[in-house]
C-alpha cells in the first residue's frame, strides 16, 4: 500500500471522525454558539437555593441569557452564593430581580432574570440584590397545612 | 589472542536451576569461518543470542571486539550490534516488506545516505547473493532459500565485521545449499569479516569452515579442523560424523527395562 | 479420603496458580505499557509509522463500525419507541437513543468490535512476527521492536477509537432518526429539539469521548501484550487471539462501569 493513498485514507477517516463529532456537539448535544461566546460573571445570595445546579440555565423572559457558574455556601452569612455567567450580548440593570423557578412542575431549576428600571447596568463582579428564593415543595405544603389549620380555628 | 574478534570464556548460562552451558571457552579468529556443532538442544544458538547481548551470560563473558557484552547498557550493545549481521533460520525477513525495503532497513535505520545511494547500495548486495532481480517481490512469493538469500543480502547491508548465521543449510534443497554455501565462504572472504555458523549439516560444513568446534553435555567436546576432527578418535565426534546411529549418543530414550515395560 | 484432599488440594492448587500467573502477566502487560511510553518518540517523529497502523485499525473497521451503528440506532429507535408510547412520551425518543448512544453504547460497542476486529489482528500479527524471528531479527539490526513496532500501533490505537465512537453515535443516531420519525412517524421537530435540549455536551458527549479513550488505551494494550507474549507456534497465537478478545471484553465492561460510577457522582 503506498504512502500516499494511505495518508489519503487515514486523512478521510480522521475528517469523517471530526465531521461526526461536530455533529454530535451541535445537532445532538447543546453546544451552541452561545456557549463559545464571552460572559460576564455576576453573583447573587439565596436563602434557599432548592435544587439548582451548576450549569442551569439563567433565562431573561424565557430565552437562556447566561449559565450558573458555582453555588457556594457563605458561613458568615449563612446564605448560598450563587455566580452566574451572563453572555455579553445581553446587559441587565442593577436593579434587576433574580429568581429561582422550576421548569415545568417538577423539571429542574432555572434562574430568571427580570429587569428593573435603573439606567445602569449590571457589570463584571457585581451583585444582584433582589433575589427570590426558590419555592420548596415542603414548606409550601406546611403553609398550606398551617393555613387549613387556623382557617378551621 | 587479540586475533580473536570474539572470544568466550568459561561460559555458564542455564534457565532457572538447570545450566544448559557448564563452562565454555571459544575463540573466533578475525577473518576466519568458524563452526559451532552439535546435537539439537545443546545450546548452539544460545551461544549466538549470548554473542548478540540478547541474553546475559549466568557466570563467565562473552567479549567482542574487546568490549565484554554483558557489562554493555542499551547503547553499547546497540553499538555493538552494528558490528554483527545475524541470518536467521528462516530468513526472518519482514513480511510486510518488499525485498528491497528490507534489504534497505538497517541502510536507512542506520545511515543518513540519500535515496539513490541507498538504492545502489541494496541492488549491489542483493547482487552479490544473485536476487538482483527479484528486488521488488515480497516475502510470501520467495521460496525458502530465496528468502535465505535476501536474509543474507540483509545481513551484510551494512558491511559487518561479524556475520552469525542460525542453521542457514536446514530444508534446502541441494542446489540451494550449494549456493548458500559458496555465499558463505566468499561473502566472508570478500567483506574480510569473521563468519560463524550454528549448524548439523557435516559435510557442507566441513567443506569450507576453517575451525569447528562440537558441543555436548554444555561444553566443547572437541574442537579443531575438519581435517583434525575427520581423524579424531573420539567416540562422539566419530558417531557425529560418520552418522551413526547409536554411540555416545544413544537409540533408545530413557526407559524402563524391557521387563517392566512388556508383560514377558 | 487421601484421593479426595488430593483433588481438593489441587482444586486450590490451580486456583491458586491461575490468580498467581495472572498477576504475573498483568505486572508484564504494565511494564510493557511503560517501556512503549519511554519508546513513543518514534511514533510521532515518524509519524507515517503511525499513519499506517491508524489506516489497519481504523480505516478497516469502518465498514463494521458503521454498519453496526446502524442497526444498533435503529434497534434503539424500535425498542425505545415501542415502551415510551406505552407512557405517552413518545417524542423523547430523540432524547433516549441520543443518550444511550453517546454515553454508553457508542464506546462500548465500538471499543468491543475493535476488540474483535483490528485487536486480534494486531495481536494475531505481532504473534506471527514473533514466531519467525522477525522481532529478534530487528533487535539484532539494533532497532528497537517496542519503539518500531509496538508504540505505532498503540498510540494508532488509542488515536482511533474516539474517533470510531464518534462516528458510531453519529450514525447510531442517524439510524435511529430513520427509524423514528419517516418510518414510524414521530415528528421531527420534536426528535431533534428534545434530543438537542437534554442531552449536554460537557457531560454527555466529552464524557463518552473520555470513555472510548480510556477503552481505546485498554484494548490496545491487551492486543499488544497478548501478541508479544503469545509462546511462538502456530497454536500459541491463535490462543493469544482468543484471550485479546475475551480479556479486552471484560475490561471494557469493568472499566465502563468504574467510569460511569465517577462521571455521575462526579
Amino acid at each position: 500500500m503506498d504512502k500516499i493513498k494511505l495518508d489519503a485514507w487515514v486523512g478521510i477517516f480522521v475528517a469523517i471522525g471530526v465531521i461526526s463529532l461536530l455533529g454530535l456537539a451541535m445537532k445532538v448535544g447543546n453546544l451552541t454558539s452561545n456557549d463559545i461566546r464571552e460572559t460576564y460573571m455576576v453573583t447573587a445570595n439565596f436563602e434557599n437555593i432548592g435544587g439548582l445546579k451548576p450549569r442551569a440555565p439563567v433565562k431573561g423572559a424565557g430565552v437562556v441569557v447566561g449559565r450558573v457558574n458555582s453555588i457556594v455556601f457563605d458561613t458568615e452569612a449563612y446564605h448560598a452564593i450563587v455566580s452566574i455567567d451572563i453572555d455579553k450580548r445581553y446587559v441587565f440593570p442593577k436593579d434587576t430581580f433574580a429568581n429561582i423557578y422550576t421548569a415545568g412542575l417538577l423539571g429542574e431549576q432555572y434562574i430568571g432574570l427580570e429587569a428593573g428600571g435603573e439606567e445602569k447596568n449590571l457589570e463584571q463582579g457585581d451583585r444582584i440584590t433582589q433575589t427570590q428564593d426558590a419555592v420548596v415543595l415542603e414548606k409550601l405544603i406546611s403553609q398550606f397545612l398551617y393555613s387549613k389549620a387556623s382557617e378551621e380555628e | 589472542m587479540s586475533n580473536s574478534i570474539i572470544s568466550i570464556k568459561d561460559l555458564c548460562f542455564g534457565y532457572g536451576e538447570r545450566l544448559l552451558h557448564k563452562g565454555i571457552d571459544m575463540e573466533f579468529p578475525r577473518g576466519k569461518v568458524s563452526a559451532i556443532m552439535g546435537g539439537s538442544g545443546s545450546g548452539k544458538t544460545t551461544i549466538l543470542r549470548l554473542i548478540g547481548g540478547q541474553l546475559k551470560p549466568t557466570s563467565g563473558q562473552v567479549e567482542v571486539d574487546g568490549t565484554i557484552v554483558h557489562k554493555q547498557n542499551r547503547d553499547g550493545i546497540y553499538r555493538l550490534r552494528r558490528k554483527m549481521g545475524m541470518l536467521f533460520q528462516h530468513g526472518a525477513l519482514f513480511s510486510d516488506l518488499s525485498v528491497f525495503e528490507n534489504v534497505a532497513f538497517p541502510m536507512r535505520e542506520h545511515t543518513n545516505l540519500p535515496e539513490n545511494i541507498i538504492k545502489d547500495l541494496v541492488l549491489l548486495k542483493l547482487n552479490a547473493v544473485g536476487l538482483r532481480g527479484a528486488a521488488y517481490l515480497m516475502p510470501p512469493e520467495l521460496s525458502g532459500g530465496m528468502a535465505r538469500r535476501v536474509a543474507l543480502a540483509r545481513a551484510i547491508a551494512l558491511d559487518p565485521d561479524i556475520i552469525m548465521y542460525d542453521e542457514p543449510f536446514a530444508g534446502l534443497d541441494p542446489i540451494s545449499m550449494a549456493v548458500i554455501c559458496d555465499l558463505i565462504r566468499s561473502l566472508n572472504d570478500a567483506l574480510g569479516a569473521t563468519s560463524i555458523i550454528v549448524t548439523h549439516d557435516v559435510a557442507e560444513t566441513f567443506s569450507f569452515a576453517d575451525y569447528i568446534y562440537f558441543v555436548a553435555d554444555g561444553v566443547v567436546e572437541a574442537e579443531g579442523s575438519p581435517k583434525q576432527l575427520m581423524a579424531s578418535k573420539l567416540p562422539f565426534v566419530k558417531q557425529f560424523i560418520h552418522a551413526e546411529k547409536d554411540g555416545p549418543v544413544p537409540f533408545h530414550y530413557n526407559a524402563p527395562s524391557m521387563k517392566e515395560d512388556f508383560s514377558l | 479420603m487421601n484421593v479426595n484432599t488430593n483433588i481438593l488440594l489441587k482444586f486450590f492448587e490451580k486456583i491458586g496458580h491461575s490468580f498467581s500467573s495472572r498477576t504475573l502477566r498483568l505486572g508484564a502487560a504494565t511494564r510493557l505499557f511503560f517501556l512503549i511510553l519511554v519508546y513513543s518518540a518514534d511514533s510521532f517523529k515518524r509519524i507515517h509509522l503511525t499513519i499506517r497502523e491508524i489506516y489497519f485499525t481504523g480505516v478497516m473497521s469502518l465498514v463494521i463500525i458503521i454498519v453496526s451503528a446502524f442497526f444498533v440506532g435503529m434497534v434503539l429507535g424500535l425498542q425505545g419507541y415501542y415502551t415510551l408510547q406505552k407512557y405517552g412520551s413518545s417524542e423523547a425518543i430523540g432524547v433516549l437513543v441520543a443518550l444511550s448512544l453517546v454515553r454508553e453504547l457508542g464506546p462500548v460497542v465500538t471499543a468491543l468490535l475493535f476488540a474483535g476486529r483490528a485487536g486480534t489482528a494486531i495481536t494475531a500479527e505481532i504473534g506471527l512476527m514473533k514466531a519467525t524471528e522477525q522481532l529478534s531479527a530487528m533487535e539484532m539490526m539494533a532497532v528497537s521492536p517496542i519503539a518500531r513496532i509496538i508504540a505505532p500501533r498503540f498510540w494508532a490505537g488509542v488515536i482511533t477509537m474516539p474517533i470510531l465512537a464518534s462516528i458510531f453515535s453519529m450514525v447510531g443516531v442517524l439510524g435511529g432518526y430513520v427509524v423514528a420519525v419517516p418510518i414510524i412517524g414521530v415528528d421531527e421537530g420534536a426528535f431533534w429539539s428534545q434530543m438537542q435540549a437534554n442531552v449536554d455536551f460537557r457531560f454527555d458527549i466529552v464524557n463518552g469521548l473520555i470513555k472510548s479513550v480510556v477503552f481505546g488505551i485498554a484494548c490496545t494494550i491487551i492486543a499488544l501484550f497478548e501478541g508479544f507474549d503469545a509462546p511462538p507456534t502456530a497454536e500459541g497465537v491463535s490462543r493469544a487471539t482468543t484471550r485479546t478478545v475475551v480479556t479486552s471484553s471484560l475490561a471494557i465492561l469493568a472499566l465502563d462501569f468504574v467510569l460511569t460510577s465517577f462521571m455521575i457522582s462526579g
